[in-house]
């Protein structure tokens, strides 16, 4: 296989791994209105994901990174091109993650309100917009002859993308909403079973609507299959998680996010930012791509220590396995 | 374009605030607690975690501008981006899978794991974070000094790009390797400096005096120590940039004609524009020592050099703004100094089981924090400015660099949004750190023996 195609399918895991992980923290920050009724059950829901969102966000991180490494004419076309969304998800991330350090540091209502707020807007504001910025690479946008984005804010706010974000906004909502079920025990775990049913229905309909228009539109046989699938086992997740399987339910939202992922990927490839500029020069995995070289030190580095680091991600999640209860949390110190 | 330098200006800055804290604070702590671990003394485990508070606060703040650098090169420096990503992003990518999978998980660990792991286990997991934080530093540095002395690539005329040929020369590149233990020593120099400060401000108050004098003596032997190697790693950046970037060396001092043995200016009253110097006190060869080894050396000056880079890369202005060089130059040197002379008073003060000290002193010691933090960020800012006009030295000019399809609208947006909101995070975090350094170290209860272990409250939450 070229080595191009395996830093195209690479950069597709750190996604896919970035949108599972963090999606479901990004749904427990949505949920604090809807779950958190009081002080002791909105730290609840914020301290299933305390050890572990820090470690989620270098997801991202990494798959920029390794954009820039490998792709260097798609990591400027892409992020210069997306300036004001992606200051956006930067003010929002920005806000969320000192939210968590903070919102316990002062005791007074007044103080953890504003910093809950950080939080549920922090998560919303990019489980939107990292799917209608994959909606827009999908659907392709104004690169002139020069890699360069030509096209407006507004140009990018069209149906299909946003379609796009709705889907990874009530994805993430039903996966971090099946997370705090399997995480918590008593009320609050009943009331997230709850939830998670009625979220079932929308979700479904949004992603299947979702990943049809995508294949409508560019009819990939590769992302017909996986985008099938990723319906399926969406299905069977809604099924586990109306038997109150919490475990099963959650493989099944894990799962149908990596797929429908994967179907997008598969059905970008070899493009990585088509234009829809007549005249204009998209970006393919070849003429984005760095030299054989960079390309080859870069594989030898993720082989390495790619499975070290998802070794010791997942013991952490071991170590941090037990559910939570209103009971264990602790007072407020000031 | 302007735009886009100051928003990388401020941002980066901002975000060299905290992770000096970050990286010295974290082995620091990383100590205290293997100590405690070793002699099993509450003073140490109380010192662990009232370290661990602060250096908390802080490494939120220095993730969450640690973002903004990430993609700010493809936002706003999206032809530069295009141009040396081949080389420039290997490191960048390679920092984010070796150093901050290993920080932000051990560190996870560290915080909620106190009864959840076994006591070693646990310390390890901060070693591995301070670990992490170090490696941080070192892919990024090597990152920096290939801009300032590229190595191990070649120019790709067809397709108007740098291509890395060598990756261990870039990783062994020596600009990196003076660069790596300056910049961490300063880093030490810095988290000594926030330990010395807050313990000094207990002691005035006669606080917690078991808590703090070895806080403060601890602080202060870090500053002392750290301070050395700053100056010697200091001394071997000098010698190297004269080699590799002579002009940055020339604007440093300001030193317009060639001269030999060149003297060193501590202060100059006058127009840097070198036609009129009013006053300045200066000490004679020390500059040529500096950038040369020798006390005879020949230093060349910035009117030689301008010519010379007019004939190798074309007509144009080969000068950086010299005002800033000079002063940034001595402020970086002159803060980094008084820091040291303080904690060097401090420990003097102290020695043999003292615990009181004048008041001034105390009061200079608590503000000898920002003095570190100040250095740093004129060391930056000599070491950025004196590269212009190029971004990537003799290779790549920063005026080159920008995105094309950036307006200046959206630079301004950007620009401003992230200074207020950079603004009002600093408030916040300072009056966090503030309130927390002021609060003290914690009382140690031993934990209440629950007889359900799931009902037991968990160790630490948010
Ligand atoms: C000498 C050290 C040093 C320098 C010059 C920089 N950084 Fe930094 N950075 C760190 C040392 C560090 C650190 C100590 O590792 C931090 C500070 C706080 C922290 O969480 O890790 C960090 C955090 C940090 C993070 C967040 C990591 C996380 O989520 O855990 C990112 C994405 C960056 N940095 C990226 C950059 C970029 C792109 C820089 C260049 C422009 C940069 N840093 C300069
Ligand atoms: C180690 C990683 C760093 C890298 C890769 C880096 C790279 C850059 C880049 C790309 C620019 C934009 C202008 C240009 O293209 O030349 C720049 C400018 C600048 N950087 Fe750095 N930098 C780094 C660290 C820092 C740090 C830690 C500071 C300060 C604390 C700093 C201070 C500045 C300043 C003040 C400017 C503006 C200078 C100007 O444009 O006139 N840099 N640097
Ligand atoms: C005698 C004392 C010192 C000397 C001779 C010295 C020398 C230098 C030189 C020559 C550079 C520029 C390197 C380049 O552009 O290639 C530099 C950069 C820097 N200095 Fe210093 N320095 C001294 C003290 C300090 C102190 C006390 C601090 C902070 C506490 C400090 C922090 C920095 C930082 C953060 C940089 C930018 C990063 C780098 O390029 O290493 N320096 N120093």
């Amino acid at each position: 296989m070229e080595l191009t195609t395996v830093w195209f399918a690479l950069i597709g895991v750190l996604w896919a791994g970035y949108f599972v992980l963090e999606g479901f923290d990004f749904g427990v920050g949505m949920l604090l209105p809807l779950l958190g009724r009081d002080e002791t059950r909105r730290r609840v829901l914020i301290n299933t994901i305390g050890p572990v969102w820090d470690g989620n966000e270098v997801w991202v991180l990494v798959a920029g990174g390794a954009t820039f490494a490998a792709f260097p004419e798609w990591y400027a076309t892409l992020f210069s091109g997306f300036y004001l969304p992606l200051l956006l998800i930067l003010v929002a991330l920005i806000l969320r993650g000192v939210a968590f350090e903070y919102r316990g540091k002062v005791d007074s209502p007044q103080w953890r309100r504003r910093w809950d707020a950080c939080i549920i807007g922090g998560s919303l504001v990019p489980a939107l917009l990292w799917g209608v910025a994959f909606g827009n690479i999908l659907r392709g946008v104004r690169l002139d002859a020069r890699h360069e984005y030509v096209g407006g804010f507004f140009d990018l706010l069209n149906p299909y993308a946003l379609l796009g974000g709705a889907t990874t906004l009530t994805l993430f909502l039903l996966h971090g909403t099946v997370f705090v079920a399997l995480k918590t025990d008593g009320p609050i775990r009943r009331d997230a079973a709850r939830l998670a049913v009625r979220l079932a229905g929308p979700t479904v309909v949004i992603a299947a609507g979702f990943l049809l228009w995508t294949q409508l539109r560019d009819d990939d046989t590769g992302g017909w299959i996986l985008s099938g699938l990723a319906a399926l086992v969406l299905l069977a997740a809604v099924a586990a998680i109306l038997r109150e399987r919490e475990g099963l339910a959650f493989v099944g939202t894990a799962l149908t996010i990596v797929l429908a992922t994967a179907a997008l990927f598969v059905t970008l490839f070899p493009q990585v930012m088509p234009t829809t500029l007549p005249g204009g020069e998209g970006l393919t995995v070849t003429n984005a791509a760095s030299t054989p070289y960079t390309l080859t030190i870069m594989t030898w580095v993720a082989i390495v220590f790619t499975p070290l680091v998802l070794c010791y991600q997942a013991w952490t999640y071991w170590v941090f396995r037990k559910r939570i209860t209103v009971e264990q949390i602790p007072p407020v110190h000031a | 374009m302007d735009l886009a330098r100051w928003q990388f200006g401020i941002t980066t800055v901002y975000h060299f605030i905290f992770v000096p804290i970050t990286i010295g604070l974290s082995a620091l702590v990383a100590g205290l607690q293997t100590a405690w671990v070793r002699t099993g003394k509450v003073e140490y485990l109380r010192a662990t975690k009232f370290w661990g508070k602060l250096f908390l606060i802080n490494f939120a703040m220095g993730v969450v501008t640690g973002i903004v650098q990430e993609f700010q090169f493809g936002m706003n420096w999206s032809a530069y981006s295009r141009f040396v990503g081949d080389i420039f992003g290997a490191p960048l990518a390679i920092e984010g899978l070796l150093a901050f999978f290993l920080e932000s998980t051990f560190l996870g660990l560290w915080i909620f794991g106190w009864d959840r792991l076994p006591k070693r286990l646990h310390l390890a997991a901060i070693w591995l974070a301070s670990i992490g934080t170090l490696l941080s530093a070192y892919f990024i540095l090597a990152a920096n000094s290939w801009m300032q002395h590229p190595v191990g690539y070649r120019f790709n005329a067809d397709t108007g790009r740098a291509e890395l040929t060598d990756f261990w020369a870039v990783l062994t590149n020596s600009t990196t390797l003076v660069t790596f233990p300056h910049t961490v020593t300063a880093c030490f120099l810095t988290a000594g400096a926030l330990m010395l400060a807050v313990s000094a401000w207990h002691l005035r108050r006669g606080r917690q005096p078991e808590v703090f004098r070895p806080g403060l003596r601890l602080g202060a032997w870090v500053v002392i120590v750290a301070a050395i190697g700053v100056f010697v790693t200091g001394d071997l950046q000098a010698r190297i940039m004269t080699e590799q970037q002579p002009m940055k060396m020339a604007a440093a001092e300001a030193l317009y004609e060639t001269d030999k043995p060149a003297s060193f200016s501590i202060f100059t009253i006058g127009s840097l524009d070198g036609r009129e110097e009013v006053a300045s006190v200066r000490i004679p060869s020390l500059l040529s020592f500096m950038a040369t080894g020798s006390p005879s050396g020949e230093v060349e000056g910035i009117n030689d050099i301008q010519a010379q880079y007019a004939a190798r890369y074309g007509e144009g202005d080969y000068v950086p703004y010299v005002p800033v060089t000079y002063w940034s130059f001595r402020l970086m040197i002159g803060f980094g100094a008084l820091a040291a002379l303080i904690a060097a008073l401090a420990l003097w003060r102290t020695r043999r089981g003292r615990v009181h000290s004048g008041r001034w002193l105390w009061i200079a010691a608590t503000w000898a924090v920002s003095l570190p933090l100040l250095a740093n960020s004129f060391g930056w800012i000599f070491t950025e400015m004196g590269r212009q006009p190029w971004s990537v030295f003799g290779v790549f000019r920063t005026a080159d660099g920008v995105s094309p399809s950036v307006s200046p609208g959206e630079a301004a947006t950007s620009l401003t949004v992230l200074t207020l909101l950079y603004g009002v995070l600093a408030v916040v975090e300072f009056g966090l750190l503030l309130r927390y350094s002021r609060a003290g170290a914690p009382e140690i209860e031993s934990p209440a023996e629950s007889d359900d272990e799931a009902d037991r409250p968990l160790a630490f939450a948010y």
